[in-house]
Protein backbone atom coordinates (compact mmCIF):
# COMPACT_ATOMS: atom_id res chain seq x y z
CA UNK A 1 0.00 0.00 0.00
CA UNK A 2 1.50 3.29 -1.12
CA UNK A 3 0.35 6.52 0.53
CA UNK A 4 1.79 8.70 -2.22
CA UNK A 5 3.45 12.12 -1.90
CA UNK A 6 1.20 13.24 0.98
CA UNK A 7 1.90 10.27 3.26
CA UNK A 8 2.95 12.54 6.15
CA UNK A 9 -0.48 14.17 6.27
CA UNK A 10 -2.30 10.81 6.17
CA UNK A 11 -0.11 9.30 8.90
CA UNK A 12 -0.48 12.45 11.04
CA UNK A 13 -4.29 12.34 10.71
CA UNK A 14 -4.44 8.68 11.81
CA UNK A 15 -1.96 9.37 14.65
CA UNK A 16 -4.10 12.26 15.97
CA UNK A 17 -7.28 10.16 15.80
CA UNK A 18 -5.54 7.28 17.59
CA UNK A 19 -4.26 9.63 20.31
CA UNK A 20 -7.77 11.04 20.83
CA UNK A 21 -9.32 7.54 21.08
CA UNK A 22 -6.60 6.40 23.52
CA UNK A 23 -7.18 9.55 25.56
CA UNK A 24 -10.93 8.98 25.75
CA UNK A 25 -10.54 5.32 26.71
CA UNK A 26 -7.95 6.20 29.38
CA UNK A 27 -10.26 8.93 30.78
CA UNK A 28 -13.18 6.49 31.08
CA UNK A 29 -11.09 3.65 32.56
CA UNK A 30 -9.15 5.80 35.07
CA UNK A 31 -12.28 7.70 36.14
CA UNK A 32 -14.11 4.40 36.74
CA UNK A 33 -11.34 2.97 38.92
CA UNK A 34 -11.13 6.27 40.87
CA UNK A 35 -14.90 6.35 41.56
CA UNK A 36 -14.86 2.67 42.57
CA UNK A 37 -11.93 3.31 44.92
CA UNK A 38 -13.56 6.32 46.62
CA UNK A 39 -16.90 4.48 46.87
CA UNK A 40 -15.12 1.50 48.44
CA UNK A 41 -13.35 3.75 50.97
CA UNK A 42 -16.62 5.42 51.95
CA UNK A 43 -18.42 2.09 52.40
CA UNK A 44 -15.52 0.78 54.48
CA UNK A 45 -15.92 3.79 56.78
CA UNK A 46 -19.60 2.91 57.22
CA UNK A 47 -21.13 5.45 54.84
CA UNK A 48 -24.37 4.27 53.24
CA UNK A 49 -26.60 5.61 50.50
CA UNK A 50 -30.08 6.83 51.50
CA UNK A 51 -31.73 3.91 49.66
CA UNK A 52 -29.57 1.40 51.58
CA UNK A 53 -30.22 2.90 55.03
CA UNK A 54 -32.14 0.77 57.53
CA UNK B 1 -36.90 -4.95 31.39
CA UNK B 2 -39.19 -2.13 30.26
CA UNK B 3 -37.61 1.05 28.89
CA UNK B 4 -39.03 3.09 31.77
CA UNK B 5 -37.09 0.89 34.23
CA UNK B 6 -33.86 2.43 32.90
CA UNK B 7 -34.90 5.69 34.60
CA UNK B 8 -33.66 4.00 37.77
CA UNK B 9 -29.86 4.54 37.94
CA UNK B 10 -29.27 1.18 39.69
CA UNK B 11 -31.09 -0.71 36.92
CA UNK B 12 -29.26 1.37 34.34
CA UNK B 13 -25.92 0.37 35.93
CA UNK B 14 -26.97 -3.30 35.77
CA UNK B 15 -27.75 -2.92 32.08
CA UNK B 16 -24.42 -1.17 31.39
CA UNK B 17 -22.53 -3.92 33.23
CA UNK B 18 -24.17 -6.54 31.01
CA UNK B 19 -23.91 -4.82 27.60
CA UNK B 20 -20.52 -3.11 27.92
CA UNK B 21 -18.34 -6.21 27.21
CA UNK B 22 -20.39 -6.94 24.07
CA UNK B 23 -20.16 -3.33 22.91
CA UNK B 24 -16.38 -3.27 23.46
CA UNK B 25 -16.00 -6.48 21.41
CA UNK B 26 -18.27 -5.13 18.64
CA UNK B 27 -16.32 -1.83 18.54
CA UNK B 28 -12.94 -3.60 18.23
CA UNK B 29 -14.26 -5.89 15.46
CA UNK B 30 -15.90 -2.96 13.64
CA UNK B 31 -12.64 -0.96 13.71
CA UNK B 32 -10.63 -3.98 12.52
CA UNK B 33 -12.98 -4.40 9.55
CA UNK B 34 -13.31 -0.66 8.88
CA UNK B 35 -9.57 0.03 8.97
CA UNK B 36 -8.83 -2.97 6.75
CA UNK B 37 -11.38 -1.71 4.21
CA UNK B 38 -10.02 1.85 4.52
CA UNK B 39 -6.41 0.79 3.94
CA UNK B 40 -7.41 -1.31 0.92
CA UNK B 41 -9.67 1.33 -0.63
CA UNK B 42 -8.49 2.63 -4.02
CA UNK B 43 -7.00 6.10 -4.33
CA UNK B 44 -9.29 8.88 -5.49
CA UNK B 45 -8.73 9.93 -9.10
CA UNK B 46 -8.17 13.56 -8.01
CA UNK B 47 -7.09 13.41 -4.37
CA UNK B 48 -4.95 10.28 -4.50
CA UNK B 49 -4.30 8.49 -1.18
CA UNK B 50 -5.33 11.52 0.91
CA UNK B 51 -8.90 10.27 0.51
CA UNK B 52 -7.98 7.90 3.38
CA UNK B 53 -8.22 10.90 5.73
CA UNK B 54 -11.92 11.08 4.84
CA UNK B 55 -12.49 7.73 6.62
CA UNK B 56 -11.63 9.52 9.89
CA UNK B 57 -12.74 13.07 9.17
CA UNK B 58 -16.31 12.40 8.02
CA UNK B 59 -17.32 9.88 10.75
CA UNK B 60 -15.83 12.21 13.39
CA UNK B 61 -17.90 15.09 11.95
CA UNK B 62 -21.11 13.02 11.87
CA UNK B 63 -20.63 11.81 15.44
CA UNK B 64 -19.74 15.29 16.70
CA UNK B 65 -23.10 16.53 15.40
CA UNK B 66 -25.01 13.44 16.55
CA UNK B 67 -23.52 13.90 20.01
CA UNK B 68 -24.80 17.49 20.21
CA UNK B 69 -28.25 16.32 19.01
CA UNK B 70 -28.24 13.70 21.78
CA UNK B 71 -27.19 16.35 24.30
CA UNK B 72 -30.08 18.55 23.10
CA UNK B 73 -32.59 15.77 23.86
CA UNK B 74 -30.90 15.27 27.23
CA UNK B 75 -31.11 19.03 27.86
CA UNK B 76 -34.87 18.89 27.30
CA UNK B 77 -34.99 15.99 29.75
CA UNK B 78 -33.07 18.08 32.29
CA UNK B 79 -35.08 21.30 31.91
CA UNK B 80 -38.59 19.98 31.18
CA UNK B 81 -38.92 16.54 32.74
CA UNK B 82 -36.04 16.74 35.27
CA UNK B 83 -35.22 13.15 34.43
CA UNK B 84 -32.42 11.86 36.73
CA UNK B 85 -30.48 10.28 33.87
CA UNK B 86 -30.92 13.14 31.40
CA UNK B 87 -28.27 15.37 32.95
CA UNK B 88 -26.01 12.35 33.47
CA UNK B 89 -26.32 11.59 29.73
CA UNK B 90 -25.61 15.19 28.72
CA UNK B 91 -22.63 15.64 31.01
CA UNK B 92 -21.11 12.28 29.98
CA UNK B 93 -21.50 13.04 26.27
CA UNK B 94 -19.89 16.51 26.28
CA UNK B 95 -16.18 15.51 26.55
CA UNK B 96 -16.66 12.79 23.92
CA UNK B 97 -18.33 15.25 21.55
CA UNK B 98 -15.57 17.80 22.13
CA UNK B 99 -12.90 15.17 21.35
CA UNK B 100 -14.71 14.11 18.16
CA UNK B 101 -15.08 17.72 17.00
CA UNK B 102 -11.38 18.27 17.70
CA UNK B 103 -10.58 15.16 15.62
CA UNK B 104 -12.81 16.44 12.81
CA UNK B 105 -11.07 19.85 12.80
CA UNK B 106 -7.50 18.50 12.94
CA UNK B 107 -8.00 15.75 10.34
CA UNK B 108 -9.79 18.28 8.13
CA UNK B 109 -6.83 20.65 8.36
CA UNK B 110 -4.40 17.83 7.58
CA UNK B 111 -6.53 16.95 4.56
CA UNK B 112 -6.93 20.59 3.49
CA UNK B 113 -3.21 21.42 3.39
CA UNK B 114 -2.28 19.07 0.51
CA UNK B 115 -5.62 19.48 -1.32
CA UNK B 116 -6.43 23.19 -0.88
CA UNK B 117 -2.92 24.48 -0.14
CA UNK B 118 -3.94 25.71 3.31
CA UNK B 119 -4.68 24.27 6.73
CA UNK B 120 -7.52 26.70 7.40
CA UNK B 121 -9.90 29.13 5.75
CA UNK B 122 -12.71 31.05 7.44
CA UNK B 123 -15.41 29.56 5.24
CA UNK B 124 -18.89 28.80 6.57
CA UNK B 125 -18.43 25.02 7.07
CA UNK B 126 -15.07 25.23 8.86
CA UNK B 127 -16.12 28.19 10.97
CA UNK B 128 -19.45 26.64 12.03
CA UNK B 129 -17.65 23.44 13.10
CA UNK B 130 -15.14 25.56 15.05
CA UNK B 131 -18.13 27.24 16.73
CA UNK B 132 -19.44 23.77 17.63
CA UNK B 133 -16.08 22.98 19.26
CA UNK B 134 -16.16 26.25 21.24
CA UNK B 135 -19.74 25.46 22.33
CA UNK B 136 -18.58 22.06 23.59
CA UNK B 137 -15.82 23.79 25.60
CA UNK B 138 -18.42 26.22 26.98
CA UNK B 139 -20.67 23.37 28.13
CA UNK B 140 -17.71 21.60 29.76
CA UNK B 141 -16.71 24.83 31.52
CA UNK B 142 -20.24 25.20 32.92
CA UNK B 143 -20.26 21.62 34.19
CA UNK B 144 -16.78 21.74 35.65
CA UNK B 145 -16.84 25.17 37.27
CA UNK B 146 -20.36 25.42 38.74
CA UNK B 147 -20.32 25.21 42.55
CA UNK B 148 -23.88 23.90 42.61
CA UNK B 149 -24.09 20.93 40.17
CA UNK B 150 -27.84 21.45 39.62
CA UNK B 151 -27.39 25.07 38.57
CA UNK B 152 -24.45 24.08 36.37
CA UNK B 153 -26.58 21.38 34.74
CA UNK B 154 -29.44 23.79 34.01
CA UNK B 155 -27.07 26.44 32.60
CA UNK B 156 -25.35 23.81 30.43
CA UNK B 157 -28.74 22.55 29.21
CA UNK B 158 -29.76 26.07 28.13
CA UNK B 159 -26.46 26.52 26.26
CA UNK B 160 -26.89 23.13 24.57
CA UNK B 161 -30.40 24.03 23.35
CA UNK B 162 -29.24 27.43 22.07
CA UNK B 163 -26.24 25.74 20.42
CA UNK B 164 -28.52 23.28 18.62
CA UNK B 165 -29.24 26.12 16.17
CA UNK B 166 -25.69 25.56 14.91
CA UNK B 167 -26.45 21.99 13.71
CA UNK B 168 -28.54 22.95 10.63
CA UNK B 169 -26.06 25.78 9.97
CA UNK B 170 -23.21 23.22 9.80
CA UNK B 171 -25.26 20.84 7.64
CA UNK B 172 -26.47 23.43 5.11
CA UNK B 173 -23.49 25.82 5.25
CA UNK B 174 -22.12 24.38 2.01
CA UNK B 175 -25.49 25.07 0.29
CA UNK B 176 -26.21 28.50 1.79
CA UNK B 177 -22.75 30.00 1.24
CA UNK B 178 -19.96 29.69 -1.28
CA UNK B 179 -17.39 27.58 0.58
CA UNK B 180 -13.97 26.13 -0.17
CA UNK B 181 -15.21 23.00 1.60
CA UNK B 182 -16.86 20.66 -0.89
CA UNK B 183 -20.63 20.47 -1.10
CA UNK B 184 -22.80 17.64 0.18
CA UNK B 185 -21.68 14.46 -1.58
CA UNK B 186 -23.28 11.63 0.42
CA UNK B 187 -26.75 12.43 1.82
CA UNK B 188 -28.14 14.35 -1.15
CA UNK B 189 -31.05 14.16 -3.53
CA UNK B 190 -30.06 11.90 -6.40
CA UNK B 191 -27.83 9.66 -4.24
CA UNK B 192 -24.19 9.78 -3.20
CA UNK B 193 -21.59 11.18 -5.61
CA UNK B 194 -18.86 9.00 -4.13
CA UNK B 195 -17.88 5.73 -5.79
CA UNK B 196 -19.06 2.61 -3.89
CA UNK B 197 -15.46 1.38 -3.53
CA UNK B 198 -14.82 4.43 -1.32
CA UNK B 199 -18.32 4.74 0.14
CA UNK B 200 -18.33 1.22 1.65
CA UNK B 201 -15.17 1.75 3.80
CA UNK B 202 -16.57 5.14 4.82
CA UNK B 203 -19.79 3.59 6.13
CA UNK B 204 -17.80 0.78 7.82
CA UNK B 205 -15.69 3.37 9.66
CA UNK B 206 -18.80 5.40 10.50
CA UNK B 207 -20.32 2.29 12.12
CA UNK B 208 -17.09 1.71 14.07
CA UNK B 209 -17.11 5.34 15.31
CA UNK B 210 -20.79 5.03 16.25
CA UNK B 211 -20.09 1.89 18.29
CA UNK B 212 -17.11 3.62 19.93
CA UNK B 213 -19.30 6.57 20.83
CA UNK B 214 -22.07 4.40 22.32
CA UNK B 215 -19.52 2.35 24.31
CA UNK B 216 -17.70 5.41 25.68
CA UNK B 217 -20.95 7.22 26.42
CA UNK B 218 -22.45 4.34 28.41
CA UNK B 219 -19.17 3.88 30.32
CA UNK B 220 -18.96 7.63 31.04
CA UNK B 221 -22.61 7.66 32.20
CA UNK B 222 -21.81 4.79 34.57
CA UNK B 223 -18.87 6.79 35.95
CA UNK B 224 -21.02 9.89 36.38
CA UNK B 225 -23.68 7.92 38.33
CA UNK B 226 -20.93 6.57 40.61
CA UNK B 227 -19.51 10.10 41.04
CA UNK B 228 -22.94 11.34 42.17
CA UNK B 229 -23.25 8.46 44.62
CA UNK B 230 -19.85 9.37 46.06
CA UNK B 231 -20.93 13.01 46.40
CA UNK B 232 -24.21 12.05 48.11
CA UNK B 233 -22.44 9.71 50.54
CA UNK B 234 -19.78 12.33 51.34
CA UNK B 235 -22.48 14.94 52.04
CA UNK B 236 -24.44 12.54 54.26
CA UNK B 237 -21.29 11.61 56.11
CA UNK B 238 -20.46 15.29 56.63
CA UNK B 239 -23.97 15.91 58.02
CA UNK B 240 -23.72 13.06 60.53
CA UNK B 241 -20.15 13.89 61.60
Amino acid sequence: MSLGPHADFIVAAYAVALAVVIGLVAWVVLDYSEQRRVLGDLEERGARRRSRRQ
Amino acid sequence: MALIDLANPTRFLDLVRRVLPWLIAATVIAFAIGLTMAMNAPDDYQQGATVKIMFLHVPAAWLAMLCWALMSVAALGTLVWRHPLADVAGKAAAPIGAALTFTCLVTGSLWGRPMWGTYWVWDARLTSVLVLFLLYLGVLALYWTAEDPNRGARAAAVLVLVGAINLPIIKFSVDWWNTLHQGESIFRAGGPEIDPTILRPLFAMALAFLLLFVTLHLAAMRNEILRRRVRTMQMMQAQTA
